[in-house]
């Protein structure tokens, strides 16, 4: 079953958990709610900072700094950019009709229902945890698997970037008027 | 820090990605503003990834994050050209209306 928290003994692990994943969830539902685009990006940045704390509350230290950077840092950057290029207001969007809306929310219930039930029930397939003390999540030890065992891979994700780049400066770029 | 996972149990990880994983199906759904479609990908991309770290601490596994690292790399990669063809759309037909794309409607 669910384990829920008691929050007449909670420590302190338990209550920081607590409100991360409250901030998360509701700054989520604030992005998808606000209207205007330039607020979505703010609880989205919101959103991307409680998600680092989840990381550095499960001791990911490496992956906590790399997510502010790459989320927090370059996307919303380039999220915000481009809100601004365009220049939107609240009045260029038209509601969805209502038969819609409403489908999408039936949608959300449903799936969250069922997904949440399995899990539920996978509780004894899951097992306990069990710590056995053994560094493997420090900096010093991402890097050296990363650089070993994921070489190859690590200079995929580069040739990936610079196709990505080459590929969105050819897009933005404006075309030239037919003569 | 190092027993996280007894004082709070994988299975709050696992429901706060599945509550963050549908938020995002939702998102997609109830917008249609282009942007905040992306938004909404990129919040379940970040579901995922939360799950891959939390499972990465409970198999004591440094690969889940690595996996994660890539991941990152390509949400990048995927932003950046998404956004670069939002801005072409728009320069087009002046709207990012996903309703109003129906160019290749039949």
């Amino acid at each position: 079953m669910i384990h829920i928290p008691d929050f007449a003994n909670a420590n302190a692990i338990q209550i920081t958990f607590c409100i991360l994943a409250f901030i998360t969830v509701i700054t989520a539902f604030l992005t998808i709610f606000s209207r205007n685009p330039i607020h979505s990006a703010i609880y989205l940045v919101i959103c991307f900072f409680s998600i680092a704390g989840h990381y550095l509350l499960l001791n990911a230290q490496f992956l906590a700094i790399v997510h502010v950077i790459v989320y927090s840092g370059a996307i919303m950057i380039l999220f915000l950019f481009t809100i601004m290029l365009m220049n939107l207001n609240e009045k260029h969007e038209v509601h969805k009709p209502r038969i819609t809306r409403l489908g999408a929310i039936v949608s959300f219930c449903l799936i969250c229902i069922v997904l949440i039930a399995i899990f539920i029930n996978s509780k004894p397939i899951v097992g306990e945890y069990d710590s056995t003390g053994e560094d493997f999540q420090s900096i010093k030890v991402l890097g050296k698997i990363l650089l070993n065992e994921y070489m190859v891979p690590f200079e995929f994700a580069s040739i990936l970037l610079l196709v990505a780049m080459i590929g969105t400066v050819l897009l933005s770029k404006k075309e030239k008027l037919k003569k | 820090m190092n027993n996280i996972l007894n004082q709070i149990g994988i299975e709050n990880y696992i429901f706060l990605s599945v509550v963050l994983f549908c938020i995002g199906i939702f998102g997609v759904l109830y917008r249609r503003n282009a942007i905040i479609v992306f938004m909404s990908i990129e919040i379940m991309l970040n579901a995922v990834n939360l799950l891959f770290v939390a499972f990465s601490t409970y198999h004591q596994d440094a690969q889940g994050q690595v996996f994660v690292f890539f991941s990152m790399a390509v949400a990048a990669a995927e932003v950046a050209v998404g956004l670069a063809i939002l801005v072409s759309i728009f320069r087009n037909i002046h709207s990012i209306s996903i309703d109003n794309l129906k160019n290749l409607k039949g």
